[in-house]
């Protein structure tokens, strides 16, 4: 029975704060298990001196942007410049409450504690960023822009910006909902029939390397419209590895699962759909984390390239005006939406592989 | 589980037992097609299973043991000879004989609930008959481990889940491949007499495969020796002990000797 100290392993922060050592639960043996990490974690709370350096950094941060002038250059001043300082200060205020309640922070104060280091790191780039640009005009305009720059494009051109990455998520889900179906279709179909892998196969093996994108000529006059065109690179692109790891994992399930199914009187399609996909579903993960990739990629080519919507499209539509603050703010939108994207696959593999839990991870 | 309460006709004609499959094996012979040329594995293979009864096949390892139970259990057709199953032919596998392997085999992605529950799922009568599942459960101790995955539990009680999985289907014919062949020395001697008590419960035939003498003797009431590949049926002796057994009983000394012997190991004995 391992169930237990697995599941507090996982309970560990993704970040480690160099402040916190870790204290074994083990210790606290009379607390029930659930309460045990809770208080160790409080008595080690006292002082987080990495939070009260963090917050004088966004201090510093804010005081500096709004204190040091921009420095002049052909056009009037960035805007934004004292609401950007006037955030930075809000967010040194919130990290010293945190620092100063200690355990009386609850939940968030737990939760934010690990992650001081990347809080100072990111009060110290975004200074230098802001000195960078803004203050000491290092890095030329228009090509970087300073921080406020972008808060300026969030605040005033949010709904384009939102439009675009709502228009690629939609096509984006429906070209990976259909490549992940009919790859897994097609992959189970090759793992189990001899004569569907006999002609399958050896076209897979010649035309699903080739890069979707390099269809995009052909899909966009074969198709009736680009947006169509596009669902069929995304879903191409998704489809190939989920096919050859669906079909890898049918073929590599342990025959004696076939075996004990067929003696207890398994159907054929019973085999299928209880024995091999289940098994192979592991390594179909595997195909749809890849596959998302490829997804990305083909899928923002598609739209710089005729799809007249998306993040794709906005990010060339910026470049055209030159404005490139808003090239800088659809990338990270971008970012964000992938992460996203890639997190929420990982959250359906988790829930869906739960078995699998102290057994083998990737 | 015990109750006589089957819910499939009883296959052709059965007059004795109404539980325990009677089978036959005539004159199967056996090979393998290893890249071109054949190899065979059983040879000439007669061997009569009355209902109810319980046999023990013995051999050396690799001498087509468990090849003879793969035909069996309907897994692979004989490559000549004839098995029958209460006077059918056997050409398929059917529920009615259950194999349990000598890996547990368990689904990793079904909890203990869920792998016993696969006989009845995969008949389409599991809505009907779930109750049989915690029985079965029951049967071989594991009611409290229903819902965890079988990657938490030791090699005893995975097999004992395997069991369960056999016995929910209320086998005539219960086909044990070295089924404790993996297990650590105590938890197999327990769970010998368990399954021999399980044998004495449920009425069923059991064919045992082992290369175990002691456990060979101490379970069936009849032993098959089997010679080295091709195999073919060298001896063949009764054990008329009464259930329970005693391990130290000076019959089962007696007996173990002369298996031994057959097996060409009275020396070191």
């Amino acid at each position: 029975m391992s169930a237990v100290p697995i599941r507090q392993r996982e309970r560990g922060q993704a970040f480690s704060d160099p402040e916190m050592l870790p204290l074994h639960p083990a210790r606290y043996a009379d607390d029930p298990p659930q309460a045990a990490p809770r208080a160790a974690q409080v008595q080690a709370m006292p002082s987080w001196r990495l939070g009260l350096v963090a917050a004088i950094a966004w201090f510093a941060l804010g005081t500096i942007t709004r204190e040091w002038p921009n420095k002049v250059l052909g056009f009037s001043d960035w805007a934004y410049t004292d609401p950007f300082g006037s955030a930075a200060w809000i967010v040194g205020a919130l990290i010293l409450a945190v620092a100063a309640l200690g355990p009386r922070a609850g939940r968030a104060g737990r939760a934010i504690r690990p992650a001081g280091a990347w809080l100072l790191a990111i009060a110290l780039g975004l200074l230098a960023w802001e000195i960078a640009t803004a203050k000491l005009a290092w890095l030329p305009t228009p090509f970087f822009a300073p921080p406020q720059n972008l808060v300026e494009v969030y605040i005033e051109d949010w709904r384009r910006l939102g439009d675009s990455a709502w228009h690629s998520i939609c096509l984006l889900a429906t070209g990976v909902a259909f490549g992940a179906v009919v790859g897994l279709a097609t992959g189970v179909t090759i793992g189990w029939s001899r004569v569907a892998g006999y002609w399958i196969h050896p076209v897979l093996r010649f035309l699903g390397p080739v890069p979707a994108s390099a269809l995009l000529p052909l899909a966009f006059f074969v198709f009736p419209s680009s947006h169509a065109a596009a669902v069929f690179l995304v879903s191409l692109a998704t489809f190939f590895p989920v096919t050859v790891l669906s079909w890898s994992g049918v073929a590599g399930v342990n025959k004696q699962y076939y075996d004990v199914a067929r003696t207890l009187g398994a159907s054929e399609w019973f085999l299928i759909t209880r024995v091999a996909i289940p098994a192979a579903l592991p390594q179909v993960f595997v195909g749809l984390f890849m596959g998302l990739g490829g997804a990305f990629s083909v899928l923002v080519t598609a739209e710089m390239m005729g799809v007249k919507s998306g993040l794709g499209w906005y990010l060339t539509w910026a470049q055209g005006w030159a404005s490139y603050a808003n090239m800088y703010a659809a990338l990270l939108v971008m970012a964000v939406v992938c992460s996203s994207i890639v997190t929420l696959l990982f959250a359906v593999r988790d829930r869906v592989l739960s078995w699998q839990k102290g057994t083998v991870k990737w | 589980m015990v109750s006589a309460a089957v819910d499939r006709p009883t296959p052709g004609v059965s007059p004795v037992a109404p539980r325990g499959a009677r089978i036959d094996v005539q004159a199967v012979s056996h090979e393998f097609q290893v890249s071109g040329s054949a190899l065979p594995v059983l040879a000439d293979i007669d061997l009569h299973l009355r209902p109810g009864e319980f046999v023990a096949l013995l051999g050396p390892s690799g001498c087509g043991k468990s090849t003879l139970l793969r035909l069996v259990a309907g897994l692979e057709p004989a490559t000549s000879g004839v098995l029958t199953h209460d006077g059918q032919p056997i050409t398929r596998p059917d529920p009615s004989r259950i194999v349990v392997f000598q890996d547990p085999t368990l689904f990793p992605w079904r909890t203990v609930r869920d792998n016993v529950a696969l006989g009845l799922q995969a008949r389409d009568v599991l809505r009907t008959q779930s109750h049989r599942v915690d029985e079965a459960l029951g049967l071989v101790g594991l009611t409290e481990f229903a819902n965890v995955h079988p990657h938490q539990l030791s090699g005893g009680m995975a097999q004992r889940v395997a069991l369960a999985r056999a016995l929910v289907n209320d086998p005539s014919l219960l086909v044990l491949d070295e089924p404790l062949g993996k297990l650590d020395s105590l938890t197999r001697l327990t769970m010998q007499g368990e399954l021999v008590a399980l044998w004495q419960r449920a009425g069923f035939s059991a064919l045992l495969v082992t290369h175990d003498v002691e456990e060979a003797l101490f379970m069936a009431q009849r032993v098959i020796v089997l010679g080295p590949r091709p195999a073919r049926i060298i001896a063949e002796f009764d054990n008329d002990l009464p259930y329970p057994r005693h391990r130290g009983h000076p019959r089962l000394a007696e007996l173990r000797h002369e298996a031994l012997r057959l097996l060409g190991l009275d020396e070191s004995w």
